[in-house]
């Protein structure tokens, strides 16, 4: 291949009490899509901040196209041809696509010459975009377009992008792909971070997989298996979750045409909500972020009352119930958000298993809290569920995300749920804990209980879920046993790609 | 009561420079609200600026240094807050209601030898044949400076957040401050820049208060109009425009109920002095009521690089 675009040489990072990078070497040739693979905390985004210029190294050095580059802020990396597609936290809601656009370059045009060029770049790459609407009201997908053609507008050498697909259905993948294929034949390098192996494996030429700050290999994932990179990736080999082999029993949790309006400007409302959960069965809901996941599962926890005649738990009316009551009868559920929803972040562990389980778990006498059976409580779901903390004492905020995940969800399941709502149970978990999650999850209902999980991640759902139905803009789709479906069907029940959606009747 | 002796013409001509100390500091709050930062001490920085204004001008004889005193000793206060809150991450309602305190004791402090002197004040603008208007005239083009000033300096702050490169990145700042630190913006930086200036703005007011308005220095002379300057902000839904409307609107009342009371409107005096607060916050809030209110995603919020 040549000179290779950008290499690196024993780059080293520490922060106070941890090497986020340790003498990490690796190279990225010309027109080639490069993989970074890796669980949380082994250093990728560490790595990719001293790319893009946003973090230092402290030792090592990096190349750019036979030439020394040191980026000491995101203006000289994008001089220097660097541009990249965050994960999170790079576009701002209330401004415009266009405004959005010009933040992220140089020396942008002036508005209307910049809209014309979105226009052009976006149809030219099949990324639909109008440059005048306002970011908030956009979907994933379209946001996510958003800051590619903020990339692609300067002409970049080097593309990184980080965990692009989390937000996107089957169909918007694959657009997505196609445009990264044509860029690579362009002789764009893209520099691709991610944690879904057959993703990696469909698209990359060569990955690089960290594990705890180090470099365990370069490899090329087309003649690797999904199982070894991420046994590369763990360092060991897990458990799959074992398939389970009981029959569903009776109707534990029903909807009957559940709507609610949507609670801010933001937010999806719920259109007619049909669902019926049985004993033993999980069922899975997927759908793209924003189409009512929160809003479901709001409505389903109690902290949103519903219309009477709603929502049903073993066959009473629990539409105007709130939390507390669901909760005595034995519906329980965990939001999404664990900092700030989930958990409170600065209180401590055992606080935090208080502020669920103290009825359940009988931790509340005369109104004073049992603080050692609140302890024994939580130290229960710590050894219980491998929540890797100093100690039950310490503040929830302190935890790694997947060590806190383990813990809210492992709270709920130990209160002996007989329902069980839980939202994205994985997500930015690693591959170790996320398997013991969802095999804690698959024993709960194969002790009777029921579980619904909504997840937008699809290889999640088919592989825990006995049923499998799709939120689309406040709609649920009907649920189908996973058996009969295929990816193709999944896609379309999500709503296929977003420009293709057919227009229904508003309610 | 005898509403004939209240002349419209001069009642609107006393609106303007009612509503200018109001809005030269809304203006400077909206600036500083739209970088995500929210400085409660705009009372404390007006009241400041009221009284450091006044002692120079008595002290030079001229209102204009005094002017430009006022501005820097505000702009000077409010830095104090933005080294609190943006650099070492102090809570930005306590530390402002802090700054509210101090520019008070520090006001009646340098105040105490200035009290029932007389400054010299701005001479009104000779406009010309535009002063010569028949009710316009007199009503809108016999003003001094300052009206006019504060004018251009709401023109001045919509063009510069709509139009200009540095006015996005200060709205970016203030929307989003990690993704604009994600982008290489200096988020402090701005936002240390903006408290400045609201700052500046403030002191403006204060002085305008001192020098032309009343015009001399009496203590807590500035009785929450930096509050109200806060309240037009948030029930304008951080527009300039609407800040004008606010601070003319509460300009106006002011100066109609002073009048009715003159007059002897057969109107308890407490709710006629009540009224320019009532009127001015039930209308934005009906102005605001519809659509999205606007609020910098981000304001508030502490911003530390690393997290």
């Amino acid at each position: 291949m040549g000179q290779p675009l950008l290499s690196l040489r024993g780059l080293t990072k520490a922060y106070p009490g941890v090497v986020a990078n340790d003498d990490v070497s690796f190279e990225i040739g010309r027109g080639e899509i490069h993989a970074l693979l890796g669980e949380n905390g082994a250093g990728k985004s560490t790595l990719v901040k001293m790319i893009y210029g946003l973090v230092k190294p402290d030792a090592g050095q990096m190349e750019m196209a036979g030439s020394a580059f040191a980026p000491s802020e995101p203006a000289e990396a994008r001089r220097a041809g660097v541009a990249m597609v965050f994960q999170h936290f790079s576009l701002f809601d209330a401004l415009s696509v266009a405004e959005n656009v010009a933040l992220g370059m140089e020396t942008p045009a002036k508005t209307r010459d910049l809209a014309r060029q979105i226009r052009e770049v976006s149809e030219a790459y099949g990324l639909p975009l109008d440059p005048y609407r306002t970011v908030g009201t956009l979907s994933a997908g379209e946001r996510q377009r958003v800051e590619i053609i903020r990339c692609l507008l300067q002409d970049p050498r080097l593309l990184i992008m980080d965990e692009p697909t989390s937000v996107l259905t089957p169909q918007e993948v694959e657009i997505l792909f196609e445009t990264l294929r044509k860029l690579r034949s362009e002789g764009t390098s893209i520099l691709y971070i991610s944690h879904k192996l057959e993703e990696i494996r469909a698209l990359c030429d060569t990955a690089t997989i960290l594990r705890l700050g180090q470099k365990v290999a370069t490899c090329t994932p087309a003649e690797t298996t999904a199982r070894e990179l991420a046994e590369m990736m763990v360092g060991s080999s897990f458990a799959t979750p074992a398939a389970k082999t009981t029959t569903p029993g009776e109707v534990l949790l029903e909807t009957r045409q559940l709507s609610l309006p949507a609670p801010d400007a933001f937010a999806t409302p719920l259109r007619a909500v049909s669902l019926s959960l049985r004993a033993g069965e999980v069922l899975g809901i997927g759908g793209v972020a924003g189409n009512g996941q929160d809003e479901l599962l709001a409505a389903l926890s109690g902290e949103r009352l519903a219309p009477r005649g709603t929502i049903f738990f073993k066959g009473g009316d629990v539409s105007r119930m709130g939390p507390v009551v669901r909760r005595d009868a034995g519906l329980l559920s965990g939001p999404e958000e664990r900092l700030g929803h989930a958990a409170a972040p600065n209180m401590s562990l055992v606080e935090n298993g208080v502020l669920t389980a103290a009825r359940r778990e009988g931790l509340v006498r005369n109104g004073f809290i049992d603080w050692s059976g609140a302890a024994r409580f939580s130290e229960r779901v710590i050894e219980r569920f491998d929540v890797r903390t100093p100690s039950a004492q310490t503040a929830a905020r302190a935890l790694s995300g997947g060590n806190l995940q383990k813990y809210v969800i492992g709270r709920e399941i130990l209160q002996n749920p007989e329902v069980l709502v839980v939202n994205q149970p994985t997500w930015g978990v690693d591959a170790a804990a996320a398997a013991a999650i969802r095999q804690a999850l698959l024993d709960l209902a194969a002790q009777g209980a029921g579980i619904l999980v909504i997840s937008q991640d699809l290889d999640e759902l088919l592989e825990i879920s006995d049923r499998f139905a799709a939120l689309n803009e406040g709609r649920l789709s009907e649920a189908r046993p996973v058996a009969e479906l295929t990816i193709e069907k999944i896609g379309l029940m999500m709503g296929g790609a977003h420009d293709m959606e057919v227009a229904d009747a508003q309610p | 009561m005898d509403l004939s002796s209240i002349s419209p013409v001069l009642l609107l001509a006393s609106v303007m420079v009612s509503a200018t100390p109001i809005l030269l500091a809304a203006i400077g709050e909206l600036v500083v609200e739209k970088s995500g930062v929210l400085n409660l001490g705009v009372e404390g920085m007006m009241i400041t600026g009221a009284v450091v204004g006044f002692a120079v001008a008595v002290n030079t004889g001229s209102p204009v240094p005094g002017f430009l005193a006022a501005a820097l000793a505000s702009a000077i206060l409010s830095l104090s807050f933005g080294l609190l809150t943006q650099v070492f991450l102090s809570n930005q309602v306590a530390t402002g209601l802090g700054l509210t305190l101090v520019g008070l004791g520090l006001s009646s402090l340098i105040g105490k030898p200035y009290e029932g002197m007389k400054s010299p004040t701005l001479p009104r603008l000779d406009l010309g044949p535009l002063s010569d208007l028949p009710v316009l005239g007199r009503m809108v083009f016999s003003h001094d400076i300052m009206v006019y000033l504060s004018l251009a300096l709401v023109a001045a702050v919509w063009a510069f957040l709509k139009y200009t490169r540095a006015g996005l990145i200060l709205r970016a700042v203030g929307e989003s401050h990690d993704a604009a630190h994600a982008l290489g913006y200096k988020v402090v930086r701005v936002r240390l820049m903006a408290i400045a200036f609201g700052g500046a703005c403030a002191g403006l007011g204060g002085a305008y208060l001192s020098l032309v308005r009343v015009p001399q220095w009496t203590e807590g002379m500035t009785a929450g109009a930096g509050w109200i300057a806060l309240a037009i902000v948030v029930f304008a839904s951080w527009r300039a425009g609407r800040v004008l409307i606010g601070a003319y609107l509460f300009g106006g009342v002011t100066v109609l109920q002073l009048n009715l009371q003159a007059a002897g409107a057969a109107v308890p005096v407490a709710l006629l002095s009540a009224s320019p607060y009532l009127i001015t916050i039930l209308v934005l809030v009906i102005i605001s009521a519809r659509g999205a209110h606007g609020a910098p995603a981000s304001l508030g919020r502490p911003f530390h690089a690393s997290a």
